[in-house]
């Protein structure tokens, strides 16, 4: 499961050889996150969100939990439980915060991380499986995000519920009766909230379990590294305690001023004050959007605006799943044997051409559904699906990659050195 | 600090003194990571105890004046029952008469109600044993031997000043802060 050099657990303490015998957690641990994982040395700190993910994902539990001991999940006194949480709660205001914007930040750090992936080439064997389960993740996370903010029952939630579960609607056939199960009604009601609840509630441990498995099949390969050469001689590896562990605590750190800054001074500031008046089935905000984290995908589906032999509708709803679908997909559509962007002059620019064109498809979601805006996100629609099926296959046959280092130790101390041991 | 960590502080560490550098960083941000940690349990734990919409029926108002001696009425004070009770001379006598030493929880009537007022027997509806509503207080329930309050649980018996006379129950029937606002209002909490 790692390296032949990797340090081995021994304990000292009688109780601890004895607690190893019966049940080897601290050694799982040590294995790990201790000093028992070697990591290469050259980690910068776009290796630090997968951590901070973790860090996100145990924070919305132990808020969401606690949210959970006060919320009402009914369609007659949600809105005004998350009120009382708000006003009577003692720290209320700060756990509901806390949730929320934590979800922001959620999804902030798993976008840097998985664009830390797309640039370094980390779903490339022998890491595919990682990256599949990565994929998955996301998608557990945009459902969990997606039901949650449906709980507060304000107007953005209602019509958020009835939008996106309208979605499903656009399928042929079964849609119509598919969507009326999915609320167990004609619109979101009681019944809705109740089920979008009870999975709320559920789908953080599903994410949780496949988390594990995540970290699990990265340990087997070892983590990638910024060179995306692979770890030849301990010399190119330290342990992850005590090294990574500092490093991460100072990522921790810096991540937790933003998140302070924004829980305690703007805590409001990414969510919409529609969703403070209650939900009205009779009607529909004026400018109806999702959260920011779900602007890009957004912005795919309002791109179909024409029938082409199927409904546009079909169309949006299609290219929207497909739009991360294809991630799956991305370990056989990118050939090249050379894993960092580092050292692919032409990947390199179309890697920053895709960030661009996810900020503006974001930018698009978030806008109206009106001119420029949809026709801007229809060329990013189409440059987005370019970018995956055509551009990244024929960048990695006829690119031609700058030397790699021989090792991640030449890579950091230069060409004369020598290794130490 | 940047000359003296090439000269002075090999020279102490080869004779295994002193305190490292990179000892102390270590143990203090450690510790404020620590300490800071700590102080996220007060929210964590705080936010379980009663909210404010919960405390703010902490206080409750009571009119005496339809109360006739010899009756009792059940009140809610804080989500839990409270006796009222409109003591009878002969009860008030029966009570002045025990021996206060003689009680598991020694207590005269004098001290279980205000002055000027001892016909007012204010007492939580609430055993002191294990917390069931004891019978007496209504019309018609049986008020055990010593004329008070039985609780039917476990068999506690309480006299007619809400003293524990017999049975596990181990305090007298326990008396809330009140007071008088009127001659035939009070203010409960």
């Amino acid at each position: 499961m790692s390296f032949p050099w990797a340090r081995h657990y021994e304990p000292k303490a009688p109780l601890m050889r004895y607690l190893d015998e019966k049940l080897p957690l601290p050694r799982l641990v040590y294995n790990a996150i201790g000093a028992g994982y070697p990591v290469p040395r050259n980690l910068n700190y776009m290796w630090n969100f997968g951590v901070l993910a973790g860090f996100c994902l145990v924070l919305q539990i132990v808020t969401g939990i606690i949210l959970a001991m006060h919320y009402a999940a009914n369609a007659g006194l949600a809105f005004s439980s998350v009120e009382h949480i708000m006003r009577d709660v003692n720290w209320g205001w700060l756990m509901r915060y806390a949730h929320a914007n934590g979800a922001s930040f959620f999804f902030l750090v798993i976008y840097l991380h998985i664009f830390r992936g797309f640039f370094y080439g980390s779903y490339k064997a022998p890491r595919e499986m990682v990256w599949l389960l990565g994929v998955v993740i996301f998608l557990l996370l945009m459902a969990t995000g997606f039901m949650g903010y449906v709980l507060p029952w304000g107007q953005m939630s209602f019509w958020g519920a009835k939008v996106i579960t309208g979605l499903f609607g656009a399928i042929p056939l079964v849609g119509e009766p598919l969507q009326i199960w999915l609320l167990g009604g004609y619109a979101p009601d009681n019944a809705a909230l109740n089920r979008f609840f009870s999975l709320h509630y559920l789908l953080p441990f599903v994410i949780a379990g496949v988390v594990i498995l995540h970290i699990w099949a990265l340990h087997i390969p070892g983590s990638s590294n910024p060179t995306g050469v692979e770890v030849k001689s301990e010399s190119d590896t330290i342990p992850f305690h005590p090294y990574y562990t500092a490093k991460d605590g100072f990522g921790l750190g810096v991540f937790l001023i933003l998140y302070c800054l924004m829980v305690f001074f703007l805590p409001n500031s990414l969510g919409h004050p529609d969703n403070y008046i209650p939900a009205n089935p009779l009607s529909t905000p004026a400018h109806i959007v999702p959260e920011w984290y779900f602007w890009p995908f957004y912005a795919i589906l309002r791109a179909f605006t024409t029938d082409f032999i199927l409904p546009a509708k079909l169309w949006g709803v299609l290219a929207m799943f497909a739009s991360i679908l294809v991630w799956f997909f991305l370990p056989w559509l990118d050939k090249s044997p050379v894993r960092s962007g580092h050292y692919r002059p032409a990947f390199k620019w179309f890697f920053g051409a895709l960030v661009l064109d996810m900020l503006v498809l974001g930018y698009c979601g978030g806008s109206p559904a009106a001119e420029p805006y949809v026709m801007i996100s229809q060329i990013a629609t189409a440059y987005y699906f370019l970018h995956f099926l055509v551009i990244l296959p024929i960048v990695s046959m006829v690119e031609r990659p700058l030397p790699l280092p021989f090792s991640i130790t030449e890579a950091v101390l230069g060409e004369d050195a020598t290794p130490a041991t | 600090m940047a000359t003296t960590t090439g000269t002075a502080e090999p020279a102490a560490l080869a004779a295994g003194e002193g305190v490292r550098r990179r000892d102390f960083i270590e143990i203090a941000a450690v510790s404020a990571a620590g300490i800071g940690a700590l102080g996220t349990l007060v929210p964590l734990i705080s936010q379980m105890a009663p909210s404010k919409d919960v405390l703010a029926e902490s206080t409750t108002e009571i009119d005496l004046s339809a109360i006739q001696p010899g009756q009792a009425i059940k009140a809610v004070f804080r989500k839990q029952p409270l006796f009222v009770r409109n003591l009878t001379q002969q009860e008030i006598a029966a009570a002045n008469a025990v021996a206060v030493d003689s009680l598991r929880d020694p207590q005269t009537l004098q001290e279980r109600t205000k002055e000027g007022h001892d016909n007012w027997l204010i007492t939580m509806g609430v055993c002191t044993h294990l917390g069931c509503v004891p019978l007496g207080a209504s019309e018609g329930e049986i008020k055990g031997e010593f004329g008070g309050y039985f609780c039917p649980c476990h068999g506690s018996a309480y006299d007619t000043a809400g003293r524990i006379r017999k049975g596990p129950a181990p305090k007298n029937l326990e008396v809330p802060e009140y007071e008088f606002n009127t001659d035939t209002k009070i203010t409960v909490g």
